[in-house]
């Protein structure tokens, strides 16, 4: 047994900490499937695994006791907090995020972050333990069908019932969750699987699936349709997602937009591609969107849409977008060309490789007058909308003014987390970015209760950056159990919650739709810094401007996680708003 | 203008594929009229083929979501026209009735059926052909006391189709040409580029 133990460390030993390394082929050993599993988590690079252990997916737990110095299990609290973490780690860092959990109830916490992950493509690997195979369909103790569960959403998943599979399968996981339009990818493994002792031969890395073709052929005649387009517009305007940021092209999207002198707006999870202060910056589109790129898309000769992929909070409604442009798409996903806007050009690639095919056909432009159409618009929603959120007149605080006060301490440097609703298209409104990979927030699921876990993860994902959270009072009361991770994890993350005292976007919207008929959007809270502080984490309330500042500065040079709680106005509503069901140039300042 | 169209499939053999599948139609609450899973030209690879009554916008957006899983290899789709195909039908009918009442000979011929089985008890018909046509041998039957009736899914041949062994052949390569990556979209440039 012993001799068992050492030749499997000699193996271990010639695995190096860089991504997807193929491991040494011999001598062959027999180890656990578990270790198989584990082997294959460092092969691929992976340093921190967010989980929580139950009786299927102990073998692997067992197996990790011994792995403990080279992989960096975090505990958290609840398994969505896992897979949040997860996804927070892979939004901050670029690399796949690694969740582990146990069967039945385990997976089943999992589906949230799942779909979160899944329509805002963040790469994942899921490990779930299953009951012994011979127990499958039988109803036996936390079993349930996870791979029919989870198959929606999930790029792609798989059960693994012998462990001589595994090696195989994950490095297919992990091939499959980063490239392309990544994603999450689940692999459920029985716990026969797991114990299974085997052959093992190394690991390979997987570099081909024939049935999956993640990386489009470019094709010439459409890179030329579009630059000609381009070149011949009069009012070009690119729109831009998360895409830029998924394919590492935020230098070759910069090139492009500076070549073409084309004023550009991004999308909530396109933000921070872009630094906040460049001129070519225009703004945030959709429904919370600046007031520019809403109105002049539908002004526009020439829309350019890079990495994003046409959601109904950009759109509004669809039979009144752009009708008057021609579009042209650049996607990684076939699917997404012509899927919610019809294409006059699909560049159909990676942005990586499509963006510069197109910079060096296109002509050094600038279009002086139609910039200034976005810079009036600027003005107007400065005076109309942004002035009063900023440097309030009343004395309740605004969130507005929490974050502009926030951008002046951080200067743009630090990474903003936010959970899901006002604060947070606030925060995205106002927030500002110096730096790709910046802005973690839930953008198709819409997830409350996603950034606190989030922040956590996106804290191992970057380290030496600060991490803010900016939390709503209700949202934060969704996965106020992680602070016990972070208690725990000693991870140094400041959390801000903006204090309204409502369920605020649903009030806002009862407000000026359903006649201030506040239906269960009044929600109470417990004294957050006395939570925090029986989590031993350090906090303060504040509710006055004079206090602000010294307050925010206060969080951020405390040593470790620090939770500050900011009254802020209660009835105070987000603007601009396309109002649902209306076009993008019928956005309401009021 | 909804219509029959005919999508098929070429899949991996995989435990799960089938419901991957099906969930993007049910996912937009559109009902599959029929569906079979079958072996194809090529050993180890699965041939899906599903029939739904749609228009053309939403059957090219169905097909581009299944081509995007990742087990799928290629999927297609056509209109009746583009195809021929057959369901097949078998009809369970009580022999002493058919035998006393019946010129069987004759109904066998003027429908394209055979007799499968033929107990003293029942005799079983098949055929296969179009919907109408088996359609129509039911009507025949039923006065006969028919007893049991099942129609398979359909399976269709493309018409214009060379087959799948190229193209495999070009997706066992890590760089595939564009005709192997062809995309519906792309290649009809020239009938979608319209505002
Ligand atoms: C899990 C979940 N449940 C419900 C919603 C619907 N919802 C969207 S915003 C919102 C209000 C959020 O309130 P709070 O966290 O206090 O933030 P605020 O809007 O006040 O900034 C709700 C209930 C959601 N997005 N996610």
């Amino acid at each position: 047994m012993a001799g068992g133990l050492r030749s499997k460390i000699i193996v271990m030993e010639t695995i190096e900490l860089k991504p997807a390394t193929e491991t040494k082929k011999e001598p062959t050993t027999t180890i656990s499937g578990s270790e198989a599993v584990l082997n294959a988590m460092i092969a691929e690079g992976v340093q921190t695994i967010f989980g929580y252990p139950g009786g299927a997916i102990m073998p692997i737990y067992d197996a990790l006791y011994d792995y403990s110095t080279r992989l960096n299990h975090i505990l958290v609290r609840h398994e969505q907090g896992g897979i949040h973490a997860a996804q927070g780690f892979a939004r901050s860092s670029g690399k796949t995020g690694v969740v582990f959990a146990t069967s039945g109830p385990g997976a089943t916490n999992l589906v949230t972050g799942l779909a979160d992950a899944m329509i805002d493509s963040t790469p994942l690997v899921c490990i779930t333990g299953q009951v012994f195979a011979h127990l499958l369909g039988t109803d036996a103790f936390q079993e349930t069908d996870v791979i029919n569960i989870t198959t929606p959403v999930t790029k792609w998943n798989y059960q693994v019932t012998d462990a001589t599979e595994i090696p195989t399968v994950l490095a297919k996981a992990f091939y499959i969750a980063k490239t392309g339009r990544p994603g999450p990818v689940l692999i459920d493994i029985t716990k026969n699987a797991q114990i299974q002792q085997f052959e093992y031969n190394g690991y390979t890395p997987c570099t081909h699936i024939r049935s999956y073709r993640p990386k489009p052929v470019v094709r010439k005649k459409y890179i030329e349709e579009a630059a000609k387009l381009i070149n011949e517009a009069e009012r070009p305007f690119v729109i831009f997602g998360q895409g830029v940021i998924l394919g590492k092209a935020e230098k070759e999207f910069k090139a492009f937009i500076e070549k073409a002198g084309i004023p550009s707006a991004w999308t909530i999870l396109g933000l921070s591609a872009l630094p906040s202060d460049h001129p070519l910056n225009t703004g945030m589109l959709g429904m919370h969107g600046n007031y520019g790129p809403n109105v002049l898309t539908n002004e526009c000769d020439v829309l350019i849409a890079v990495g994003m992929r046409f959601d109904d909070r950009v759109t509004g409604r669809l039979d009144k977008y752009a009708k008057q442009a021609k579009v042209i798409h650049l996607d990684i996903d076939p699917s997404e060309i012509d899927k919610n806007v019809k294409t006059t050009v699909p560049v159909w690639g990676d942005c990586k490789e499509t963006l510069p095919m197109l910079t060096a056909l296109l002509e050094q432009k600038m279009y002086p007058q139609w910039l200034q159409r976005f810079k009036d618009c600027t003005q107007k929603e400065e005076e109309e909308v942004i002035r009063e959120e900023l440097n309030p007149s009343g004395d309740i605080l605004t969130m507005g003014e929490v974050i502009n006060t926030l951008n002046e301490i951080t200067k743009g440097d630090a990474i903003i987390v936010t959970d899901v609703g006002q604060h947070q298209m606030v925060a995205c409104r106002y927030a500002k970015f110096n730096k790709s990979k910046s802005n973690v927030t839930s953008g198709g699921l819409g997830t409350m209760g996603f950034a606190l876990p989030a922040a956590i993860g996106a804290k191992f994902g970057a380290p030496e950056r600060d991490v803010i959270a900016i939390i709503g009072d209700g949202g934060f009361q969704m996965t106020i159990q992680e602070l016990g991770t972070i208690m725990q994890s000693n991870v140094n993350v400041k959390i801000i919650i903006l204090n309204n005292r409502f369920l605020g976007m649903v009030r806002q919207w009862q407000q000026l739709f359903n006649e201030r008929r506040y239906s269960f959007v009044d929600i109470q809270s417990p004294d957050f810094v006395a939570v925090a502080k029986g989590y031993r984490i350090e906090g303060k309330m504040v509710s006055e401007r004079k206090d602000l500042k010294g307050a925010l500065q206060e969080m951020l040079t405390h040593p470790g996680a620090y939770l500050l709680e900011i009254m802020v106005g209660k009835e105070n509503n987000v603007f601009p708003m396309v109002p649902q069901g209306c076009g993008v140039s019928e956005i309401r300042l009021k | 203008m909804k219509q029959e169209y005919t999508v098929t499939v070429y899949t991996e053999n995989q435990v799960g594929l089938l419901n991957r599948i099906a969930i993007i139609f049910s996912r937009r609450k559109i009902n599959i009229e029929s569906l079979n899973t079958s072996p194809s030209e090529i050993e180890g690879i699965h041939r899906f083929t599903i029939v739904i009554n749609e228009i053309e916008d939403v059957v090219r957006k169905l097909v581009r979501q299944i081509e995007k899983q990742v087990d799928v290899l290629k999927a297609y789709f056509n209109t009746n026209d583009q195809i021929v195909w057959q369901e097949l039908a078998l009809y369970k009918v009580p022999t002493d009735e058919i035998a006393e009442k019946v010129k069987v000979e004759r109904l066998l011929r003027e429908h394209g059926a055979r007799a499968v089985v033929i107990r003293k008890d029942y005799t079983i018909f098949e055929t296969s052909g179009h919907r109408e046509e088996t359609d129509k041998l039911i009507s025949v039957l039923e006065p006969f006391g028919l007893i049991e009736f099942v129609r398979s899914a359909r399976v269709a041949i493309i018409k214009e189709s060379a087959g799948f062994h190229l193209k495999l052949r070009e997706f066992e390569q890590a760089e595939p040409s564009e005709e192997a990556v062809e995309n519906e979209y792309l290649d009809q440039g020239k009938d979608v580029f319209v505002m």
